[in-house]
């Protein structure tokens, strides 16, 4: 095996599914109106073909391929599987949705694919380079996404402050890699992280460069003072692509954190760290505080986000394998959550009709008690009461940020956790307690129904036994770092 | 040398300025037109660094094709200025607090000897080739974030497409393979009907009937 084809041995993955999102773009041509059918299917057999051809080419050692511009290592494959099985439960919630309001078509497809690309490069990104054209990949194609339903104006405004506000944040992470680039003369990460070890008189501009990456990196993880967007985007964008923004994108934010402060840049740890303390307990109290004030369910969700992503942040504050290992399995375990809260949003809506409102969960137990079931599961795991998985992701990250001494934060953090179950509960009153507004009946496709209760329930599963996504977790963890 | 700084700074002085006024002209038409200056003078300083090929390909991608293209759509819209400019003096005191921090919190790191020193760079001898230089290293050093950016671009075509192709219900449009491959049954339609004979002609025929 000569080098290149090394080199494209370990970025199969991502060759499989850029090929195939461009056979659905061709193949979307030859196909007639009711045959559509097929392209969903053929993108599901693209993640299942994604997923055995990351599982098989498998090795427990790092590789590096295309002049260590990308890694092959266990954290990115693991990240990589869990993205697919994110965006394969997207397409299963999202195709009844997109069949109703006429926006079942290729494109949606290819994109999808196109930015699950992106991440996926984002996931093995081993130089600068590499890392924003992955970014840029995902985020165009979600600028798309968002405005893909073109009559709709709130989309199109949410796509427009997306877009200003994205390409801005782009430009502050380019800025601070430009300084990294001038003070270490590398855009290699590995090479960055030697020569900071070695050469200290550029402290300066490292840190001026650290402080724009970290200020885009915010943006995209949707961390206070960078969250103006979350909301907006969240409430205008169609359901399905507020789904995939809000849980698989942000496995492929927390791989770019990583990939830059704690492979590239841990020797500014003490730099980075106070500024990450400050955001994270600044979502915290913002996103929890203004959640309770929402009465769209979608913005209420929004608000959620951005509290957890407060808590993610948590687990960056001891560079240690078990913080970056508690931050992972918070990130997995919202992506979970997520999926299946939205899942539950996109389940209730139909033609014409989104079930965005906290009204119209009103009296869902008596429509239907099983759906109502597993919505509650949701928000007890949102909120982090025992034993959903939602407790263990809370209690993981501030059990690692109390280890690296922030003992004060981590108080707070519990006071505005209990604050912010205050509007999870609400839910699960007005599922139980209310009288329903409207009776009609939740028309559903059985898959759809069956991969969301998998969904739910595995909350629940996983809570009672941790140890299977810890380990899977702390082992990418300790393999790959 | 002599020669060359003062070609330097003078490219150099004119790119700040068509830079600045790119920003600060009241009019887009201006706006865009410093834009190309702003271009156009960048490629000198490319050729003065000898970067023939970027210094040309900026030329002629940018001042010539995009650039043109963007003039075309800024006069075709009807921008209307006063609507842009609205809320700009609400702004400004802050606006001007925070840009004026970053901007001296900047010089003061900036301007330290805190980056990396490069050597200065040889001359490189006569028939050397800068357009092989650069695609040897496109194809083996950065193939893989060459071949994304391709990608990139054709999630752009993509997007565009999705976002702007729409079928106007009052159009007349009429796709002109559907029309070669008509056939003779979609137009013509045979309609099966009762014959019909002249009551003369009838009786011609019982006539004949013994």
């Amino acid at each position: 095996m000569n080098a290149l084809q090394s080199d494209l041995f370990s970025a199969l993955p991502e060759l499989w599914v850029l090929s195939m999102a461009m056979v659905i773009l061709l193949l979307d041509l030859f196909l007639k109106p009711q045959q559509r059918i097929l392209i969903y299917l053929a993108s599901q057999l693209t993640l299942l073909g994604a997923g055995v051809l990351t599982v098989v080419t498998h090795v427990p050692t790092v590789g590096y391929a295309f002049n260590a511009m990308f890694v092959d290592d266990t954290l990115s494959d693991v990240i990589k599987v869990m993205m697919y099985i994110g965006t394969s439960l997207i397409l299963v919630y999202s195709r009844q949705y997109l069949q109703l309001r006429g926006m079942f078509r290729g494109e949606f497809y290819a994109l999808v694919l196109f930015s699950l690309a992106g991440m996926m490069v984002m996931a093995s990104g081993q130089h600068f380079l590499t890392l924003y054209i992955g970014l840029e990949l995902l985020s165009l194609s979600l600028y798309a996404l968002v405005a893909l339903d073109r009559d709709n104006v709130r989309a199109t405004e949410a796509a427009m402050k997306y877009f200003v506000l994205g390409a801005l944040a782009s430009g502050m992470l380019l800025y601070g890699m430009s300084m990294l680039y001038g003070a270490t003369g590398s855009l290699h990460i590995s090479e960055v992280s030697s020569r900071l070890m070695n050469g200290g008189d550029h402290h300066a501009v490292m840190v001026l460069g650290l402080v724009f990456v970290v200020a885009g990196m915010a943006f995209k993880l949707g961390a206070v003072p960078f969250q103006m967007w979350i909301p907006d985007v969240y409430e205008g964008a169609p359901t399905v692509v507020t789904l995939l923004i809000g849980s698989v994108t942000k496995l492929a934010a927390f791989a770019f954190v990583i990939r830059l402060l704690i492979q590239g840049l841990a020797v500014l740890a003490v730099d980075w760290q106070n500024m990450l303390v400050i955001m994270a307990v600044l979502s915290i109290a913002i996103g929890n505080i203004t959640a309770i004030v929402q009465t769209n369910l979608k913005r209420m969700l929004a608000y959620s986000t951005i509290s957890h992503i407060g808590f993610l942040l948590f687990g960056f504050m001891s560079v240690s394998g078990n913080g970056l290992a508690s931050a992972f399995f918070y990130i997995a375990s919202y992506t979970i959550m997520s999926l299946a809260a939205f899942g539950v949003i996109l389940l209730l809506s139909r033609q014409g009709f989104e079930a965005d409102t906290l009204d119209d969960l009103k009296g869902l137990n008596q429509r239907s008690p099983w759906y109502a079931f597993l919505m509650m599961i949701t928000m007890f795991s949102m909120a982090g009461i025992p034993p959903t998985l939602g407790f263990y992701a809370k209690f993981t990250v501030l059990q690692a940020a109390l280890q690296a001494g922030y003992l004060w934060v981590v108080v707070f953090a519990v006071l505005m956790a209990a604050i912010g179950a205050y509007y999870y509960l609400r839910i699960v009153k007005l599922m139980y307690f209310d009288e329903p507004q409207d009776h009609s009946p939740i028309v559903a496709p059985f898959g759809m129904k069956a991969a969301l209760s998998v969904n739910a329930l595995s909350l629940l599963a996983l809570g009672l036994l941790p140890q299977i996504l810890m380990s899977i977790c702390a082992y990418a963890i300790v393999q790959s770092l | 040398m002599i020669f060359q700084d003062f070609v330097f700074y003078t490219l150099a002085a004119i790119l700040l300025i068509a830079g600045l006024r790119v920003i600060t002209a009241r009019n887009p038409v201006h706006a865009a037109l410093f834009l190309v200056l702003a271009f156009f003078t960048a490629a000198g300083i490319w050729l003065l660094l000898e970067a023939e090929f970027l210094a040309i390909a900026l030329v002629l991608v940018y001042v010539g094709a995009v650039m043109v293209l963007f003039l075309f759509v800024v006069m075709m819209l009807d921008i209307n200025l006063d609507r842009l400019r609205e809320g700009f003096w609400s702004y400004l005191p802050i606006a001007a607090v925070v840009g004026v921090l970053m901007a001296v919190e900047m010089a003061l790191v900036l301007s330290g000897r805190y980056f990396i020193e490069a050597a200065a760079p040889v001359a490189k001898p006569a028939g050397y080739s800068n357009t092989a230089e650069l695609g040897r290293v496109l194809y083996t050093d950065y193939l893989l974030p060459f071949e994304l950016a391709a990608v990139l671009l054709l999630v752009a075509i993509v997007a565009a497409i999705a976002l702007t192709l729409r079928e106007r219900k009052d159009s007349k449009f009429i796709d002109p393979a559907a029309q070669v491959q008509v056939k003779r049954n979609d137009r013509v339609r045979m309609v099966s009907m009762p014959s019909y004979t002249e009551p003369e002609a009838e009786q011609a025929q019982q006539e004949l009937k013994p």
